[in-house]
């Protein structure tokens, strides 16, 4: 799947919410996307499903390859007769998006009739080998039950396997894990990655924790303020980060630097979308800003499939500090 | 030696029914279930666990925001529960807390000033309004906010702001001890490391004892002396937080520490270390509540409840009938490696961060 040059704008805002977004995953590959909350992880995917009602949000830009078919999504949105068998989404939140009042099993049966063909005998029995792919026991039982009576880390195995259901090429995952204790956040990733093994899907991973991203991914996009910084290969991007917004944000996880120590910060806040500054939009958080920096730095190319839009890279080259 | 004991639980229980009357058959929730613990002076003790395990229980247990259905909590030696009136204020000054939701700790209607200057209105009624509104300026720079940020009300702040302007006031009082329910657990990362500096200041420099309650563990090994980890309303193990880290003993630890996405890439098979989901709290496994998810639970298990007790060192304690003769699972106890370019470009970004004089060279764009 790759995403060419999204441009997003709610409608009244004065900035593209999601600006000049390009991503790529090929099957068998995970593509992580990370950043702080409201850099536009959620809209981009939200978007790439087609699930923005045009009449809040403009698209003015913005290509999406599926396989062989490409659709212009300033056009029209991915048809929902492929959303379910080519692109399937995964929420943060599984309770919004599972029905309290249905059982669990009538919600993947309908969900399995719609992409056509299934009888209702045909539906329930693929609902039951999807529970059992996922880890459930007793699914049988499950299907009968409704979504308050399971766990979260439960809940979410379901929404897994219904989005799995028809066998989709691309799937994007906003947050799966977020909201999950870490003993099941471990089983929920051991299973994404059996399913993109046995499968070869393609994912898109939103989060926004780098552990999650060096134990899953193998692609990762680092966006700030609706903006890819930097992307490429996993290793490489841990390996050699280059975007100050990367070295910041990896700075600051606690866990990597030595215990006690003042972690590294990346100052202030992010700004909303309408206070976003001109040029880089990192500038106003930036410790390397200068007045370059009021230019939009471009995305380009520092090694081998390994971007980043910052002037100043790599920065030690261009910068010194004297302390 | 006996060492300095600000804060002691003693196995201290709490139940909540959860309706109905005395006859009905409503469960009980064992939120807390027969809690011991002794917090040091000065220290920063952390306890961790997951969701629903009764950390936030506990910690209001600790703050006397809880009545426990038995046991004692002993603040410098002096049974909570006693204290009465006058002294219960002084209580209150000595012990403060701050929430996890920045968003809805704060009373909207409240300018912040106000609310930062109300624990001294009650502390320190003797302040003239003058004096109080300089001590209100004085906290907010100490937390890394602005004097004139007084006159704003808390909607006008981010998360982060939000969570300082808790901090202030939980100082204001000038607290001995101040426990934080998940105080980072909303905030992004690069704001969360800004807080998680804060505190570290505001505990060095005032000498004050922090609780903290956290689920990430990355959080707690970078802030805490001391951790205590509870699974099911128990604590399973205590320790130092080196020791727990590096040489956890109980299972628990083992999985909960295992199932941390590692940043080194290293791809772990979980179904080793964790078994299944969490019991219900209505109705947790006779025994060792972790029997029904521990990989090495033999018949014993079932039966006996574990109590927690000295292991190899003195200063670590664990409740598991097998903790000694359980496989070692040292961890490394050292950060994951980073490449040398990394950790030259931290060096910078930190530099440039902590101050440093930055000058741009000649050379600047690419085409
Ligand atoms: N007032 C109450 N009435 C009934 N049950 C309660 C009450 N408060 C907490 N509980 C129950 O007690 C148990 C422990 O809850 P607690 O809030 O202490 O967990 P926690 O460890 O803080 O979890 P989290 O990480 O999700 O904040 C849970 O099962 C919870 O549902
Ligand atoms: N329906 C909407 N109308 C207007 N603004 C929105 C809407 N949904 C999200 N936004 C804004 O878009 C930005 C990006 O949000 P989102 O994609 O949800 O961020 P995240 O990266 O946390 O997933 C945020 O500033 C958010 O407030
Ligand atoms: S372009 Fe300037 S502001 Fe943007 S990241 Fe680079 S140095 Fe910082
Ligand atoms: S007491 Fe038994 S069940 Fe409990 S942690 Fe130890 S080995 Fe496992
Ligand atoms: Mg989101
Ligand atoms: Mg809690």
């Amino acid at each position: 799947m790759e995403l060419s040059n999204l441009v997003l704008r709610f409608r009244g805002q004065p900035n593209d919410v999601v600006d000049h977004v390009s991503l790529a995953a090929k099957s068998g590959e995970v593509l992580c996307v990370v950043g702080e909350s409201g850099c536009g992880k959620s809209v981009t995917a939200m978007a790439l499903m087609g699930l923005l009602p045009p009449d809040s949000s403009l698209i003015s830009s913005g290509n999406l390859r599926i396989g062989g078919e490409t659709f212009d999504l300033t056009r029209d949105v991915v048809p929902r007769a492929m959303r379910g068998n080519r692109i399937a989404m995964i929420f943060q939140e599984p309770m919004t998006s599972l029905n309290p009042a249905f059982r669990v099993g009538d919600q993947i049966c309908e969900a399995i009739i719609q992409q056509g063909g299934a009888t209702r005998a045909q539906a329930r029995a693929r609902a039951e080998t999807m529970l059992r792919r996922v880890g459930i026991a007793n699914p049988a039982q499950r299907l009968l039950e409704y979504p308050h009576q399971l766990s979260g880390g439960m809940r979410q195995r379901v929404m897994i396997a219904m989005a799995l259901a028809n066998d989709p090429q691309v799937l994007i995952a906003d947050e799966p894990t977020t909201a999950l204790d870490v003993t099941i956040q471990a089983q929920i990733l051991d299973l994404i990655r059996d399913l993109r093994d046995d499968i070869g899907m393609s994912t898109i991973m939103i989060t926004h924790d780098l552990g999650v991203v060096a134990e899953i991914g193998d692609r990762i996009a680092v966006m700030y303020g609706g903006q890819v910084v930097e992307q490429g290969p996993v290793r490489e991007v841990f390996d050699n980060p280059q975007h100050p917004y990367t070295i910041g944000l990896m700075s600051a996880m606690p866990g990597l630097e030595r215990p006690g120590a003042r972690l590294a910060i990346v100052p202030g806040t992010v700004p909303t979308i309408a206070n976003m500054p001109e040029g880089c939009r990192f500038r106003t958080r930036c410790v390397f800003a200068t007045a370059a920096c009021a230019r939009r730095p471009a995305l380009s190319e520092i090694a081998a499939q390994h971007q980043v839009a910052c002037h100043f890279v790599p920065l030690e080259e261009n910068i010194e500090v004297a302390r | 030696m006996k060492q300095d004991i600000i804060l002691e639980a003693i196995d201290v229980v709490k139940h909540f029914g959860t309706g109905g009357g005395w006859l009905s058959r409503y469960p009980v929730v064992q939120a807390v279930d027969g809690v011991s613990l002794e917090v040091r002076r000065g220290e920063t003790f952390a306890i961790v666990g997951e969701s629903g395990c009764g950390k936030s229980t506990l910690a209001r247990l600790l703050m006397q925001l809880l009545t426990p259905t038995s046991g004692d909590v002993l603040f410098e030696g002096r049974q909570v529960s006693a204290i009465k009136g006058q002294e219960l204020r002084r209580l209150r000054r000595d012990m403060q807390f701050i929430f996890q939701d920045p968003f809805s700790s704060l009373n909207p209607r409240m300018t912040v000033g106000k609310l930062v200057g109300e624990p001294l209105e009650i502390h320190a009624p003797d302040l003239s309004a003058q004096d109080r509104r300089a001590k209100v300026a004085e906290l907010l720079r100490q937390v890394g906010l602005r004097a004139e940020h007084a006159d704003r009300y808390p909607h006008e702040f981010s998360g982060g702001q939000r969570q300082r302007i808790g901090i202030a006031r939980a100082v204001a009082s000038g607290p001995k001890l101040i426990i934080g329910d998940e105080p980072v657990s909303a905030l992004d990362v690069s704001v969360q490391a800004q807080v998680i500096n804060l505190l570290g200041d505001l505990s060095r420099d005032l000498g004050l004892t922090l609780v903290i309650i956290a689920h990430d563990l990355g959080v707690i090994r970078h802030m805490s002396d001391r951790v205590a980890v509870m699974y099911l309303g128990r604590i399973v193990e205590v320790g130092t937080t080196e020791d727990v880290f590096a040489d956890p003993q109980h299972p628990y630890t083992q999985a909960l520490l295992a199932a941390v996405p590692s940043m080194d890439g290293a791809v772990t098979d979980h179904s080793e270390t964790v078994h299944g989901e969490m019991p219900s709290p209505f109705d947790p496994p006779q025994g060792c509540r972790f029997h029904t998810r521990c990989p090495h639970a033999q018949a014993l298990c079932k039966t006996q409840v574990p109590t927690l007790s000295t292991g190899k060192r003195a200063s670590h304690q664990v409740a598991c009938h097998f903790a000694e003769t359980l496989p070692a699972q040292p961890r490394p106890a050292t950060a994951p490696q980073k490449s040398k370019t990394a950790e030259a470009r931290f060096a910078l970004y930190r530099a440039a961060t902590e101050g440093g004089a930055i000058a741009h060279k000649e050379k600047q764009d690419r085409p």
